[in-house]
């Protein structure tokens, strides 16, 4: 900090010059800044989009059919010709089953968040912010979900409402719910005590400029960074829905399903049977390795 | 809009600008079975206070004392007990009464932590522009607000307007607090210890400042703060309060110079002095005060007066006119009991 000039004088005909600084301008030019610095984050984040644009693009890319069976070539090993990643039970070529399925398991992972960021972050930033009484019934009610641990709760919800790709979603998104709410609260919770909300109340401005103007900018960062973080969470719980014959129905290409039915062929080839978990090993990895990495860009005082 | 014009006096001079009567905040404490309020921290009781047009009232008093709760108080950041508070004729937040909104619009508030009240994401024409477009001023006149109130607490707006608060200094950041205080053009400022967090150096222009805005734009104050060489420097009259109540009241010469009640006495005492010939003779009061949840009886300050009798602890002590200032102390008062009071 620098001090201004000496000047005791201050009538608006002297004005203080700025000191020179070397941040630059806007604030997510800023985090762009330090996310091109972050070599870790690039790769996870360039994987996840080789990921993405694979698994939309895989009816042109010209591979084999993922749903064409074989009773011949059944479980060929990785490396064989024609199918480098190998078949799987039924003769199917895993790479264009493991391509294909990203897009159910990425989908599955990704949407339940983001319904969930919308319903849990707007009550989470309601309870924080009006705080009181509608606080207290919000949270209670979390708190009821927060009772049961996520993994029997998604099963528990796809169990009662049936198998099928939407239920899935339904109960995912049911789960994610409380999570997202709870540190929506919470850093709302923290901002509103901050003295530049209470500046804006003594404004008079409405609390829904309030909340718009001065609130979600300072709570979106985190809220954001940990639903990303959820995303992987979202897409093993998808996977064992489906392991367990809750989620995706067969013959649909899925990787949860994937290691399901390869699971029988972990006595004949365990490398080929592990391949689908390597998948959402790489997909989780990456989207908390991405979103360790925008919480460390999002900061502000870095 | 018309509403972002500067508001015009209505009462003239003697009617104050602002007056508040027997504001009460206490805070629930929770605790025992099933977060029960079983205690309160008694912070403000029974304020009584009017603050004249064009003076600047001095608050002090030690941490803990209910100055800052004062303060929220008076721009309705919280909403007192019980009391009513009076905007220069207007009461406020009744029937027939003017809104908290439009005291708001004439009563702004400086907060002390300078860089907590300014939002981190907003720029500081985005920040100063806030109020003005949120009570419906058009963007381009709002922008020239802006310009103006950077300009008015002597930043260069062609290089400020763009920055956010982590480029500013502690001074840059409170001159940009003051600007958004200003702009609604209210009538009333609250400093809330807006100075005490700078360096002496930045402290004295920023005061200065202060004190040239107050001549130009036809401000009042109520500064709060617990330095008592500030509070002399700025003020006009200075009210004393100890665990949420008046000790003393009164204009800042009677105070500084004929402190009546033993607690100003003892602070003033208390305040270190340049000159080693004049050393400090009246005893310091001694520990802490008191815990606000459970204050003494009668006399608050009794615990750690060195002139405390029964009568203290049996009658609580009224805010009373003496021949310059109001003071609470029964030592002041005839016929009050104690052995120091004149006879009635």
């Amino acid at each position: 900090m620098a001090l201004q000039s000496p000047s005791l004088d201050i009538g608006g005909a002297v004005l203080v010059k700025p000191t020179p600084t070397s941040a630059g301008r806007g604030y997510w030019q800023s985090v762009g800044r330090r996310l091109r610095r972050d070599p870790v984050t690039l790769v996870c984040a360039a994987i996840l989009i080789l990921l993405v644009l694979a698994s939309m693009a895989s009816p042109w890319l010209g591979m084999a059919d993922p749903y064409k069976t074989s009773m011949l070539r059944r479980l060929y090993p990785l490396g064989s010709p024609n199918h480098w990643l190998g078949t799987d039970e039924l003769g199917r070529d895993m790479f264009a089953r493991l391509i294909y399925g990203g897009r159910l398991s990425l989908f599955m992972g990704v949407t339940p968040v983001v319904f969930a960021l919308m319903i849990g972050g707007s009550l989470g930033i309601l309870a924080g912010f009006v705080g009181g009484k509608t606080n207290m019934a919000i949270m209670r009610v979390m708190d009821v979900f927060y009772a049961f641990p996520s993994v029997l709760l998604a099963i528990s919800l796809s169990g009662a409402m049936g198998a099928g790709t939407e239920n899935t979603l339904l109960s995912l998104t049911l789960v994610f719910i409380p999570p997202i709410c709870r540190v929506s609260e919470s850093v709302t919770t923290q901002v509103r005590g901050f003295d530049f909300v209470d500046a804006a109340k003594a404004s008079g401005a409405s609390a829904f400029t309030i909340v718009r103007v001065h609130v979600l900018g300072n709570v979106l960062g985190p809220i954001l960074v940990y639903a990303t973080s959820l995303i992987s969470v979202a897409i093993i719980l998808a996977a064992g829905l489906s392991f367990l014959g809750l989620g995706v129905k067969p013959p649909e290409p899925e990787w949860g399903l994937m290691l399901n039915t390869l699971r029988q062929a972990i006595y004949v080839n365990p490398v080929l049977a592990a391949l689908p978990g390597v998948m959402i090993f790489i997909t989780s990895i990456c989207f908390n390795l991405m979103s360790d990495g925008l919480r460390a860009a999002m900061d502000v005082k870095a | 809009m018309d509403t972002l014009l500067p508001i015009q006096d209505r009462g003239g001079p003697a009617q104050p600008l602002l007056l508040a009567t027997g504001l009460r905040k206490h805070f629930p404490v929770a605790g025992g079975l099933l977060g029960r309020t079983t205690k309160v921290v008694r912070a403000v009781d029974d304020l009584t206070l009017s603050v004249a047009k064009g003076e600047t009232l001095g608050v002090v008093g030690e941490s803990g004392c209910g100055k800052s709760t004062v303060a929220r108080l008076l721009i309705r950041l919280l909403k007192p007990d019980k009391g009513t508070m009076v905007l220069d004729g207007d009461p406020v937040d009744e029937p027939h009464g003017i809104t908290v909104n439009e005291l708001r619009r004439q009563v702004q508030m400086v907060f002390q932590d300078s860089y907590a009240s300014l939002n981190p994401r907003l720029t500081i024409a985005e920040t100063l522009a806030f109020a003005p477009r949120a009570h419906g001023l058009p963007a381009a006149e709002a922008r020239e607000r802006v310009r103006d109130l950077l300009t008015k607490v002597g930043l260069d707006p062609a290089s400020y307007s763009t920055r956010y608060p982590h480029e500013l200094s502690g001074g840059q950041r409170q001159r940009v607090n003051i600007a958004r205080a200003l702009a609604l053009r209210p009538r009333l400022i609250i400093l809330d210890e807006a100075v005490s967090a700078l360096d002496k150096s930045v402290e004295a222009q920023v005061l200065n400042m202060l004190v040239d805005l107050k001549t130009e734009l036809d401000l009042t104050y109520v500064f709060i703060s617990h330095d008592l060489n500030v509070v002399q420097y700025l003020s006009d009259r200075v009210l004393v309060m100890y665990l949420g109540k008046i000790v003393e009241l009164g204009p800042v010469e009677a105070i500084y110079g004929n402190p009546q009640h033993p607690y100003t006495r003892a602070l003033l005492s208390a305040r270190p002095s340049m000159d080693p010939r004049k050393r400090t003779h009246e005893a310091p009061i001694q520990g802490d005060p008191p815990n606000p949840i459970d204050p003494p009886s009668g006399c608050r300050f009794r615990t750690r007066c060195p002139f405390a009798e029964d009568v203290c602890a049996r009658v609580e002590p009224p805010l009373a006119d003496t021949k310059f200032q109001a003071v609470a102390c029964h030592m002041r008062v005839a016929g009050s009991g104690h052995s120091k009071a004149m006879a009635a």
